[in-house]
C-alpha cells in the first residue's frame, strides 16, 4: 500500500481483538496466524497480506457494532464475500479487521408475483437461479465463477458474465440493498418499484468495491427463463473477420444473448482440455447463442447463419440439441483452466474497448508479446468489447511475474488509449490503481475522493484500493505521460 | 446548428461558483413541471448541440446535452435503431440532456430498462467548474465510481450535462397491441402471469377497464404471442402509446392533482381513505406505476407510498409545485454529502430535488 493510503488505528491488536469478542461469539473472531492465513488473499494470489482480525458476524446488529467499533477507533475494514474477486478487492488490510460475510447466507425470500428474489449477501449467485428455477425463473448475471461467488461481492464488483450485451450487469439487475455505514448506521437504499427518490444510490454501491458501506442484504430481479436457448459456432481464418462478423450481426438487429471469440493458442488449449470438437486449424472462433421464444430463435439462427456465411466463416455449426449446446460451451467456459495447463501460471487481464478497434488491440498485444517474450491467449466477450488476454508465465522464474505484470498494465493502457476502459468487470482493487491514474484525471480523481468522503470521510472502508492517492498518481505518473502531458504537475515526485 | 459551447459554459459556473450566485440550469425547458421551482440565474445548455459519434454496430451514441431528443430518435431510427427506454419529450424541442437529468423513461421502461440503464458516460461540469469525464462509450466499464449513472435523476444538481453516451437497440422487426376489457384486479393478474413466462411484452397499461399490452419482437414471435394471450388487435396502437409517454391523453388534464406513483407491481390498492375510491387512476410498467388524479393531501399519500415501500412525486402545474418523496433522515444526510462533494457552494439548480439539495 501507498504510504498516503495508510490510516492510523487508536485501538492495539489485543484491544481490538478484545472489544470484537464482546460483539460476537469468541469463536467468531480469528487472530492465529493459522486461521488467518486462508484469508491472505482473493481470486488474485499474486497480492496477499495478514489482517490483525478475521471477523464472522451473522446478524446485521452485530456488523452494525463491529463497523461502529472501527469507525470509534479508527481500524480499517475489508469487507469480504467469497473471495473469488480477480483484482485484490477483497485483500486484506495488514493492520485492520476482515469482516467476512461467509455466514450471511439465506434466501429470505422469492417472490414469484413480483420476480424478485430478497437474500442475505453470502448467498452464491448460482443459488439464486437453483431456488427461482421452480417458478420457471432465473437471475440473469452469470460471471464464470457464478457456483462459488457471492451476491455481495457481485454488487461491490458489479459484475458482468457472458450474457451481459443482452441481460446487462449487476446493476441492471437488482432493485434494493441494506447496507451499513461505516458510522454503523443501517441505509436501505432503492425500494420496490422500479425506481426510488433522489440520487441514484443503488448505482452508487454497484460496484463501489466495498469503499461506501458494507452491503447485508440484496433485493434482484428474476427474469423469466427464455423457451429455448440456441448456439451457433463459426470458424474464422482471420481474427479481423471474426470481429466484424460481431458488428455484422449487431447490424442487421439481432442482440445474442453471448457473442463470445476465442483466439488460436485459447482454441487448442480448450479442445485439449475438454474436446468440445473446435476446429484447430481456424485463427479463431465465435460461439453465438441465440434465446427467447421458439419461433423468434429459430427465425435468428437463420439470419445469424447467413450473416456469419457472409462474413467469410469457414464453418458454421448450429448445435443439434442441448447436449451439443452445452459441448460447445463447455471449451469456452473451460478457457482459463485449459491455458491454466500450458503454463505454471496465467494472468487473466480484463479491458473493454470499442469492438472495431479489435484488430488493432491484437496486433499490439501480439507486439508486446513478443517484446516480453511472453505467450498470451485472448479471450473475448465479443459482444461487449471485453477482452481477457491470458499472460502465460512462470512466476518460479525470477523477474517474470514482475513483466508480466508490466506487460498486463500495457494492456490496459492500451485499453485506454482506443477509447475503452482499463476493467470492464473484474474491478479495480489492488491490481489496477495504478492503470487509474492512466485512465482519469487529477480533478477526476478528486471527485472519487469526494464521494468516498460523502459516505466514509475517514477513510476506513477498504483503504488504498479502487481509486488511488493522488501521491500515488504523482509517483506513477512519473513514467507515464497521460494523454501528452504530465498528469500531476502541481505535485512534488518523490 | 452543431455548436460547442463548453468553455462558456465552463466559465459561466466558474465565475458562479466564485460568486456563489445561484444557477438554473435550462435546455429546453420541457420539465420544469418536475420537481421544484429554481430561482437562479439561467445557464443554457440548448446551444451546446451535435451527435459525436455514433456507430450503429457499436450500439452506442454519444451527443452533447443540448442536441434535441427528436434528432438523436431520428438518426438511430433511420438506422433500424431506438433508445430503449422511450423517453417522453413534453416539448418538440426536449433536449438530450434534460432526458437524462430526469431520468424519466416511457412505456417500454418495465421490460427495457430506464434512462440509467442505457447510460454509458457522460462529460459534466461540477459546482466549482471543473470538467469532469466518467463512463465512457464501452458496455462493460467498472473503473471508479458510476459517477455517470448518478447524474441520471439528479436534475442538474450534483454537475451540468455537456455530453452523454447511450447503449441504443435495434427496433423490432413486428410490433402489435392488444387489448382486454376487464377491471384492475384481472388486469393485474393477467400482467404477471405474462411477465412470468417469456413474451416479447414491450409495454402495458391498464385504465377506464381496458387492458392493453405491446408485444416487440421477430415477427414469428410476435404473430404466437398473440395467439397465446389472445384479446382484440388494438387500433392506432402506435399513436396511443405515444400520448401516453408524451401525457396527451385525457386523463392528463389538469383537472386535480397527478401523482407518479413507483411500487411493486402486484399492489393492488393503495389503501387510500375511502372518500377517495373514485379518484382516477392508470397504471403502467406491468403495474409497477401509477398515474393517480387525486385531492388526497400530499403527505398522506406519500406516507402510503412509503409503506409500501415505494416513493410518490406530485407534478407540478402552473398551480402548484413539484414535490418528490421526502427522504428517510438517513439517505437525506447522505444526500447532502454527496450535494456538497460535487457543488460544495450550491450553487447548480439548488433546490430543484429537495429543499437545501
Amino acid at each position: 500500500m501507498h504510504n498516503s493510503e495508510q490510516v492510523e488505528s487508536k485501538i492495539d491488536s489485543a484491544g481490538l481483538i478484545d472489544e470484537l469478542c464482546s460483539i460476537v461469539p469468541s469463536d467468531s473472531v480469528l487472530f492465529e496466524k493459522e486461521d488467518l492465513k486462508p484469508y491472505e488473499c482473493d481470486g488474485l494470489s499474486a497480492y496477499r497480506a495478514i489482517p490483525i482480525v478475521v471477523v464472522l458476524p451473522e446478524t446485521i446488529e452485530q456488523v452494525q457494532k463491529v463497523l461502529g467499533l472501527c469507525h470509534r477507533y479508527h481500524v480499517p475494514v475489508v469487507a469480504r464475500g467469497a473471495g473469488t474477486g480477480l483484482s485484490g478487492g477483497a485483500l486484506p488490510h495488514e493492520q485492520g479487521v476482515l469482516l467476512s460475510l461467509a455466514k450471511f447466507k439465506n434466501i429470505l425470500e422469492i417472490n414469484p408475483e413480483r420476480r424478485i428474489a430478497r437474500v442475505q449477501p453470502g448467498v452464491r449467485n448460482l443459488a439464486i437461479s437453483e431456488a427461482a428455477d421452480r417458478f420457471g425463473l432465473y437471475y440473469a448475471p452469470d460471471p464464470s465463477s457464478q457456483i462459488a461467488c457471492t451476491i455481495g461481492g457481485n454488487v461491490a464488483e458489479n459484475s458482468g458474465g457472458v450474457h451481459c450485451l443482452k441481460y446487462g450487469l449487476t446493476v441492471h439487475n437488482i432493485q434494493q440493498i441494506k447496507i451499513i455505514t461505516i458510522e454503523g448506521e443501517i441505509l436501505t437504499i432503492g425500494g420496490s418499484g422500479l425506481d426510488s427518490a433522489g440520487y441514484d444510490l443503488l448505482a452508487l454501491m454497484t460496484g463501489s468495491e466495498g469503499m461506501l458501506g458494507v452491503i447485508v442484504e440484496v433485493t434482484v430481479k428474476l427474469l423469466p427463463k427464455p423457451e429455448r436457448a440456441q448456439v451457433l459456432l463459426a470458424a474464422f481464418d482471420d481474427v479481423v473477420k471474426a470481429g466484424e462478423a460481431v458488428g455484422n450481426i449487431i447490424a442487421a438487429g439481432i442482440i445474442p444473448a453471448g457473442l463470445e471469440m476465442m483466439d488460436r493458442l485459447a482454441i487448442s488449449a480448450a479442445e485439449d482440455f475438454v474436446h468440445a470438437g473446435y476446429p484447430l486449424d481456424a485463427e479463431a472462433i465465435l460461439l453465438c447463442e441465440l434465446d427467447g421464444t421458439n419461433e423468434e430463435v429459430s427465425e435468428h439462427v437463420l439470419k445469424v447463419r447467413e450473416v456469419l456465411k457472409h462474413s467469410g466463416a469457414t464453418e458454421v455449426r448450429t448445435a443439434k440439441d442441448e447436449n451439443e449446446r452445452l459441448t460447445f460451451w463447455k471449451g469456452r467456459k473451460a478457457a482459463f483452466p485449459a491455458v491454466g495447463r500450458l503454463s505454471p501460471d496465467y494472468y487473466c487481464m480484463d479491458g473493454t474497448i470499442p469492438r472495431k478497434q479489435l484488430p488493432k488491440v491484437l496486433e499490439s498485444i501480439a507486439a508486446l508479446s513478443k517484446e516480453y517474450e511472453l505467450p498470451v491467449a485472448n479471450v473475448f466477450h465479443a459482444g461487449d468489447g471485453n477482452l481477457h488476454p491470458l499472460i502465460l508465465y512462470d512466476a518460479n522464474n525470477p523477474g517474470e511475474l514482475e513483466r508480466t505484470e508490466e506487460f498486463g498494465g500495457k494492456i490496459l493502457e492500451l485499453c485506454v488509449a482506443v477509447g475503452g476502459t482499463i476493467t470492464g468487470e473484474h474491478g479495480v482493487g489492488m491490481e489496477k490503481i495504478n492503470q487509474m491514474c492512466v485512465q482519469f484525471n487529477r480533478l477526476e480523481l478528486s471527485q472519487f475522493h469526494a464521494v468516498k468522503a460523502a459516505f466514509d470521510p475517514d477513510g476506513l472502508l477498504n483503504p488504498g484500493k479502487a481509486v488511488p492517492s493522488l501521491h500515488r498518481c504523482a509517483e506513477f505518473g512519473a513514467m507515464h505521460v497521460h494523454k501528452g502531458e504530465l498528469p500531476f504537475p502541481e505535485l512534488e515526485r518523490f | 446548428m452543431n455548436s460547442d459551447t463548453s468553455q462558456q459554459l465552463q466559465q459561466q459556473v466558474q465565475s458562479a461558483y466564485k460568486e456563489k450566485t445561484a444557477l438554473c440550469i435550462v435546455g429546453a425547458n420541457s420539465k420544469a413541471f418536475y420537481g421544484r421551482q429554481v430561482t437562479g440565474e439561467p445557464l443554457n445548455v440548448s446551444e451546446h448541440r451535435g451527435i459525436l459519434n455514433y456507430e450503429p454496430t457499436e450500439l452506442v451514441i454519444t451527443a452533447r446535452a443540448g442536441t434535441p431528443l427528436r434528432e438523436i430518435e431520428k438518426v438511430l431510427s433511420d438506422n433500424g435503431q431506438m433508445l430503449p427506454f422511450e423517453p417522453p419529450a413534453f416539448s418538440n424541442d426536449a433536449t438530450l440532456g434534460g432526458t437524462i437529468a430526469c431520468n424519466l423513461s416511457g412505456p417500454r421502461r418495465a421490460y427495457a430498462g430506464a434512462a440509467r440503464d442505457f447510460l454509458l458516460g457522460c462529460k459534466i461540469i461540477n459546482g466549482k467548474g471543473e470538467l469532469l469525464t466518467f463512463g465512457g462509450e464501452v458496455m462493460k466499464n467498472v473503473a471508479g465510481y458510476d459517477v455517470s449513472r448518478l447524474m441520471a435523476g439528479a436534475m442538474g444538481t450534483l454537475g451540468v450535462l455537456l455530453e452523454v453516451s447511450l447503449k441504443v437497440l435495434p427496433i423490432a422487426e413486428m410490433e402489435a397491441t392488444q387489448q382486454f376489457e376487464c377491471n384492475a384486479s384481472e388486469a393485474l393478474d393477467k400482467l404477471h402471469q405474462w411477465s412470468k413466462t417469456p413474451l416479447p411484452l414491450s409495454a402495458s397499461s391498464f385504465h377506464d377497464s381496458v387492458l392493453r399490452v405491446r408485444l416487440s419482437g421477430a415477427t414469428k414471435a410476435v404473430e404466437a404471442a398473440i395467439s397465446t394471450i389472445g384479446g382484440d388487435s388494438s387500433d392506432s396502437a402506435s399513436r396511443y402509446w405515444h400520448e401516453l409517454k408524451e401525457q396527451q391523453q385525457d386523463f392528463f388534464k389538469e383537472d386535480k392533482p397527478l401523482w407518479r406513483i413507483s411500487l411493486a407491481s402486484d399492489i393492488e390498492s393503495l389503501g387510500l381513505p375511502a372518500d377517495y375510491e373514485n379518484d382516477d387512476c392508470l397504471y403502467e410498467w406491468g403495474g409497477a406505476l401509477r398515474w393517480l388524479k387525486s385531492h388526497v393531501p400530499a403527505d398522506t399519500i406519500q406516507s402510503t407510498a412509503a409503506k409500501l415501500d415505494g416513493h410518490a412525486a406530485l407534478l407540478g402545474t402552473s398551480r402548484h409545485e413539484g414535490q418528490f418523496q421526502p427522504l428517510t433522515p438517513g439517505l437525506l444526510r447522505i444526500h447532502k454529502n454527496l450535494k456538497r462533494a460535487f457543488d460544495p457552494v450550491n450553487i447548480l439548480n439548488p433546490g430543484r430535488l429537495y429543499p437545501g439539495l
